[in-house]
């Protein structure tokens, strides 16, 4: 049998309701969004991975490939959004070549939307879908239980409020490739400053029609580490000393004994 | 994320689970939706509000879904649930269509439905409304509540903004109306509905099903709005 084995499931619960606490997922606080353009498409999305209250990583990558032209932005539980991702990249680039043609973004967002309700919210992948095709370009948000939705611009996670109100505020039809990416960095960071699941940079994918896709790593480092003010190094001669004796290697046998290790390491006394 | 541990699991006789706890966090479609027939076919109406807890994950959202040319349906409940059966529907009335050369019934489409929402009725949450045109028995609507049941009905209205306009519907109803008639009854009972349930809201969208095909109808909310604090 392929999927997924849900046999300890049950008894992970029945534990859990005995006091034993459950392990941890990665992840869950996340920002990320998607905003459609005149030529293409621009997904974002922080890079800070979390674990609990624990920040697990710095400067992760939350942007996935599905096809040269079909990107994917993941929220949710970290190991589920990349294994889904990966999954359904490997079987869209099987369709593509069995089909002899360009995979479309559709395609893509049914494969990943019939994967998630088979498994019922299980799989916690939250996915922005996004890309060009030979039928436009397309741009959608796939939830955990199976359903999607399809709108010009996106956001999703938990900092998808704050990055909804800089959508809902400054967005606007017919934006050129510029302003798209502009809103988008923008929507990030106000995820980055204002929700505490999201941190750290801005990453950026541009999808465009007849342009190779440009990943766009760190387009942002709002977060960077300055130069610390003071530091606890002290000059030497801080400390004042009353007087000062010099040993000198000769002279340490009248302090210490000095015995020749024999050849043999096995011998050695290691405690004592 | 799916939450564990509020609940006792382990009773005295084996592990229990709440299948409705497993699946909070899912997205809904706390609704207002309906469809009535009219003297030249059906009309299907419905707001444009999907939820998830207080968060409107969309505003503009469009619970009507096309199922053949001229058979749509109206979506209310779990909004992965109502697109997989709708997905699923979908796809055998269009194989139905190329191996019968012919468009199915809106009965067939109901009774799919139908298959679908009983048989799964356990993991289940869908509240659909089917409405659908056809030459042979003209526009009928059918309704599909959450036990599975399939009822025929002259109008229907459907999710949680529908309780608030049992009233109006019944006072207002008026076999063979016009289609002008029929449009205004539509918006105005979802007009109804959308101002007193809060789960309901955005724009009202509206599909026209005749012998002339499917023609969609938008009215964006409070634009002919007259009362007090009005500011035009």
């Amino acid at each position: 049998m392929t999927g997924f084995d849900f046999s300890n499931y049950n008894r992970n619960a029945a534990l859990h309701a005995r006091g034993v606490p459950l392990p941890k997922a990665t992840s869950t606080g996340t920002t990320i969004v998607g905003c459609i353009f005149d030529n293409g498409v621009v997904i974002a999305a922080d890079t800070r991975a979390t674990s609990g209250p624990i920040v697990a990583d710095k400067n992760c990558e939350k942007l996935h490939y599905i096809a040269p032209k079909i990107w994917c932005a993941g929220a949710g539980t970290a190991a589920d959004t990349e294994f889904t991702t990966a999954l359904i990249s490997s079987n869209v680039e099987l369709h593509s070549l069995s089909t002899g043609r360009d995979p479309r973004v559709i395609t893509c967002m049914t494969m990943l939307k019939q994967h998630l309700f088979r498994y019922q919210g299980h799989i916690g992948a939250y996915l922005v879908v996004a890309g060009v095709d030979p039928t436009g370009v397309g741009l959608f948000t796939v939830h955990a239980h199976g359903s999607t939705d399809k709108l010009p611009y996106v956001t999703m996670g938990s900092g998808s409020l704050a990055a909804m109100s800089v959508f809902e505020s400054t967005w606007k039809p017919n934006m050129n490739r510029e302003e798209a990416v502009a809103i988008c960095a923008e929507a990030i960071k106000a995820g980055i400053f204002n929700d505490l699941g999201s941190g750290s940079n801005v990453d950026v994918c541009v999808i465009e029609n007849d342009k190779p896709t440009q990943l766009l790593r760190n387009y942002m480092k709002p977060n960077e580490r300055g130069q610390k003010e003071r530091d606890y190094r002290f000059p030497k001669g801080t400390t004042a000393y009353l007087n000062q004796k010099i040993i000198s290697k000769e002279d340490m046998r009248k302090y210490i004994s000095v015995e020749e290790a024999s050849g043999d390491p096995n011998l050695m006394e290691v405690d004592s | 994320m799916v939450g564990h541990g509020t609940m006792g699991m382990l009773g005295e006789d084996g592990i229990h689970v709440d299948m409705n706890h497993l699946k909070s966090g899912e997205v809904n479609l706390g609704t207002s939706i309906m469809a009535i027939n009219f003297k030249d076919g059906v009309i299907l109406g419905a707001d444009s509000r999907t939820t998830t807890g207080a968060y409107i994950a969309n505003r503009v959202t469009d619970k009507l879904t096309q199922v053949h040319d001229t058979i749509w349906c109206c979506r209310s409940g779990s909004a992965a649930d109502t697109q997989a059966v709708a997905d699923i529907v979908s796809y055998h009335l269009n194989t139905y269509a190329i191996t019968n050369n012919e468009a199915p019934s809106t009965q067939v489409a109901a009774s799919l439905f139908q298959e679908l929402c009983y048989e799964n009725k356990d993991s289940l949450s869908a509240g659909i409304i089917i409405a659908g045109y056809d030459p042979r028995h003209g526009g009928q609507v059918y309704s599909i509540p959450l036990g599975g049941s399939l009822h025929k009905q002259s109008y229907s209205i459907g999710g949680s903004g529908s309780t608030y306009i049992y009233g109006y519907c019944d006072a207002h109803w008026k076999e063979n109306m016009t289609e002008e008639e029929g449009i205004s009854f539509v918006r105005s009972a979802l007009q109804e509905a959308i101002k007193w349930d809060g789960s309901s809201g955005g724009v009202i969208r509206l599909v026209v099903l005749t012998a002339k095909g499917a023609i969609r109808h938008l009215y964006l909310p409070d634009t002919n709005y007259t009362g007090p604090g009005a500011t035009n």
